[in-house]
């Protein structure tokens, strides 16, 4: 699904590189996790699939079912089938919560060549999708993120997900800022999408996350690359000993 | 004080080809008075503070300056509102254009004929309220608009209109130079509402008096012709009695010159003003608002939303003010004003006043310049909206404030439509 060799990026703004050589293959249906030190680049590493500004490749590639995806348009990646489920979701004053989803889909929907929604379609569509996350109908009526706690805010990312269907998702520290029942949520939604054709690439700090959605294999990110990639025991033994003594184990990190 | 030279040689240039009209002794006697007034004041000149940031020579010189025509409006706006339709042409009425100008509860007359009459109600109105307005600011233009209108509309609703009166204004000569004088009096306990639409002229000269009496509520929603060369001078002067509502909102869409002056007299207890605008200009745009809102009795609210979107080097005006007088106890003031530059080369100029007398007050203004949130662009982007698409979804977003500001909102939703297609067919080409 998502192939990504040898990735190189730095800042664009200033000669300061961030990801030095990332490698990652994730397999249709798969489901992957990156775990990794504060500052380490995995946000970094999801705004590049998402095509934020301010970064450059200066090496390497990333395919998505074979298509190039550093030459798509943010919007193009969206439509191909990629999500990034932010850290921080935005906040977007003045634009409904409905009304951007409603937008978000049509577009995505245009691009490929199918018809749009009918608002009465999409009002199904997203009444059954909310229910299930617990979202309320005043959370689809207020402005885009905006006075949402920040468990609201990671809800409405899957909601998002949810609706949109992407075919590879990538979830930037989900769990943060989730109180337990938060969590489980979150998580069923997650694992209610998990598909044959369906991968996720979960990005988290801590393991908890990892109990909910259980992943096929987990890496290990430091200093701007992948430093080991092991099953779901890797996650435990990150939770029991920390970063400092996986990270020890690896030849020539300074950590 | 006698009147600088230039200033007099300016004024007397823009009058020697004018002749003021005929009609009854009342209204002749107004249009004196007004032309004294405009010469004793002068037409405004550029070193006029109050005009710190707008040119007003193409409002004042003698000719207006050639505009083109805009061809294919293919939806005019409020074209699916049930309405009463009367039709002016380059500032001439049209009665084979308009409807037939009977509502239940409401008078319509033209300007022309009332100024036939020896004895009218109009008499009590014409000029007073734009008199009223000179003070403590000159606004010279509307008193040469007292002076020297020919045609308008003439209204008073004594009960609810069931339909608004909707004034349309037909653009077709290149060179036309318009001075529409309308006078609009609401009866107690009266409800009208009042549309506008339409580039009018080359050049537009226009000045709506309204007296909204007690209990009464006028609406007026005010679409600005998107005709590009076109120039504006408006003045809407309103005087509002105890317990009556008044609202008025004008969307703005092209036009090289405009300058919308407001002023509004709040003179009964417990009335509610509320004066929203929205604009969009792209390139040599320059749009202006000036807005003077006076607090003379208690328990009143007053609301100013100003939004504009610049682009291509568009300039956007706010002048501002809130003027509470020593009996205007517990009054509510709110006055906001905000542009969204869609690039480096705008700008937006802000003069927002608060000057208060009463001591148990609320009255709070703002102003703000900003660009558009790129972090927001980016996170619409990642959800598959085109960029182009996610600019105007924020840009209307940014505009809402002012659109909320009308009540009807089959209206609201007409003037929204109109708007995104102005923002598609900017993108378009
Ligand atoms: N736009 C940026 N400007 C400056 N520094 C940045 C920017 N983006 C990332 N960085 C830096 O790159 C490194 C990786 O950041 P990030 O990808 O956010 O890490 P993580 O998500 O693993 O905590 C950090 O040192 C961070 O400060
Ligand atoms: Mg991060």
């Amino acid at each position: 699904m998502l192939e990504i060799k040898n990735l190189h990026v730095k800042l664009e703004e200033e000669d300061k590189a961030i990801l030095k050589g990332v490698d990652l293959s994730i397999g249709a249906g798969e489901v992957h996790a990156i775990m990794g030190p504060n500052g380490s680049g995995k946000s970094t590493l999801s705004y590049v699939m998402s095509g934020r500004d301010g970064y450059e490749v200066t090496e390497g590639t990333a395919t998505l079912e074979g298509a190039d995806v550093l030459e798509m348009e943010p919007e193009e990646r969206a439509a191909a089938g990629l999500f990034l489920a932010f850290q921080y979701p935005v906040e977007i004053p003045g634009v409904g919560n409905m009304t951007f989803l409603r937008t978000a889909l049509n577009s995505q929907r245009k691009a490929r060549g199918q018809e749009e929604l009918s608002a009465g379609d999409f009002l199904k569509l997203i009444r059954a999708k909310a229910a299930d996350l617990k979202i309320g109908a005043d959370m689809l009526k207020r402005p885009v993120n905006v006075g949402f706690s920040g468990g609201e805010k990671k809800r409405n990312e899957i909601l998002q997900m949810a609706v949109l269907e992407p075919k590879m998702c990538i979830l930037d520290e989900t769990d943060s800022g989730l109180d337990v029942d938060a969590m489980k949520l979150v998580s069923d939604g997650v694992n209610a999408l998990r598909d044959a054709g369906r991968s996720f690439l979960v990005i988290t700090h801590y393991q908890r996350l990892l109990n909910h959605i259980v992943p096929d294999v987990v890496h290990i990110m430091a200093n701007g690359q992948i430093v080991k990639s092991g099953g779901k025991e890797l996650a435990l033994e990150v939770e029991e000993n920390g970063y400092a003594d996986i990270l020890g184990d690896v030849p020539g990190e300074v950590v | 004080m006698a009147l600088a030279q230039a200033k007099q040689d300016v004024t007397e240039a823009r009058l020697a080809a004018l002749s003021l009209p005929e009609g009854a002794g009342w209204i002749k006697a107004a249009r004196e008075d007004a032309l004294a007034r405009l010469r004793a004041m002068g037409l405004p000149g550029r070193r006029d503070e109050y005009w710190k940031w707008t040119r007003p020579d193409a409002l004042t010189a003698p000719d207006a300056a050639q505009a083109a025509v805009f061809e294919g409006d293919d939806t005019p706006v409020f074209g699916e509102i049930d309405r009463v339709r009367l039709v002016f042409v380059d500032g001439v009425f049209d009665a084979a254009q308009s409807d037939d100008p009977t509502l239940a509860g409401v008078e319509i007359e033209r300007l022309e004929a009332a100024a036939q009459t020896d004895i009218h109600w109009l008499k009590e109105l014409y000029g007073v309220l734009e008199t009223r307005g000179q003070d403590p600011v000159h606004r010279p233009l509307a008193a040469l608009n007292t002076a020297y209108a020919t045609d308008g509309v003439v209204i008073r609703a004594t009960g609810k209109a069931e339909r608004p009166v909707s004034l349309i204004y037909l653009h077709e000569s290149e060179t036309s130079d318009a001075t529409l004088h309308h006078v609009i009096k609401v009866e107690e306990g009266a409800e009208l509402t009042v549309l506008e639409n339409g580039p009018a002229a080359a050049r537009l000269n226009m000045v709506m008096e309204v007296e909204v009496a007690d209990n009464a509520a006028f609406h007026h929603v005010r679409a600005q012709g998107r005709d590009h060369e076109r120039r504006a001078v408006t003045h809407l002067f309103a005087r509002l009695g105890t317990e009556s509502v008044f609202k008025s909102f004008t969307m703005t869409a092209n036009g090289v010159l405009t300058r919308n002056e407001s002023v509004i007299e709040l003179t009964g207890d417990n009335a509610t003003a509320h004066i929203a605008g929205a604009c969009t200009g792209d390139g040599d745009f320059h749009h202006d608002d000036t807005v003077f809102i006076t607090h003379d009795a208690a328990h009143c609210e007053s609301r100013q939303v100003y939004k504009k979107v610049l682009r291509n080097g568009a300039a956007g005006v706010f002048q501002g003010k809130i003027l509470v007088k020593p009996d205007a106890q517990k009054t509510d003031g709110y006055q906001i004003s905000q542009a969204l530059l869609l690039d480096g080369d705008s700008q937006f100029f802000a003069k927002p006043e608060l000057e208060i007398y009463a001591d148990d007050v609320q009255c709070s203004h703002g102003s703000t310049t900003g660009a558009i949130d790129e972090t927001a662009i980016f996170y619409l982007r990642s959800r598959g909206v085109p960029e182009a698409e996610a600019q105007d979804l924020l840009t209307l977003a940014f505009l809402a404030e002012a659109i909320e500001e009308i009540e009807d909102e089959t209206i609201a939703e007409d003037i929204r439509t109109r708007l995104e297609a102005w923002l598609a067919r900017r993108r378009g080409g």
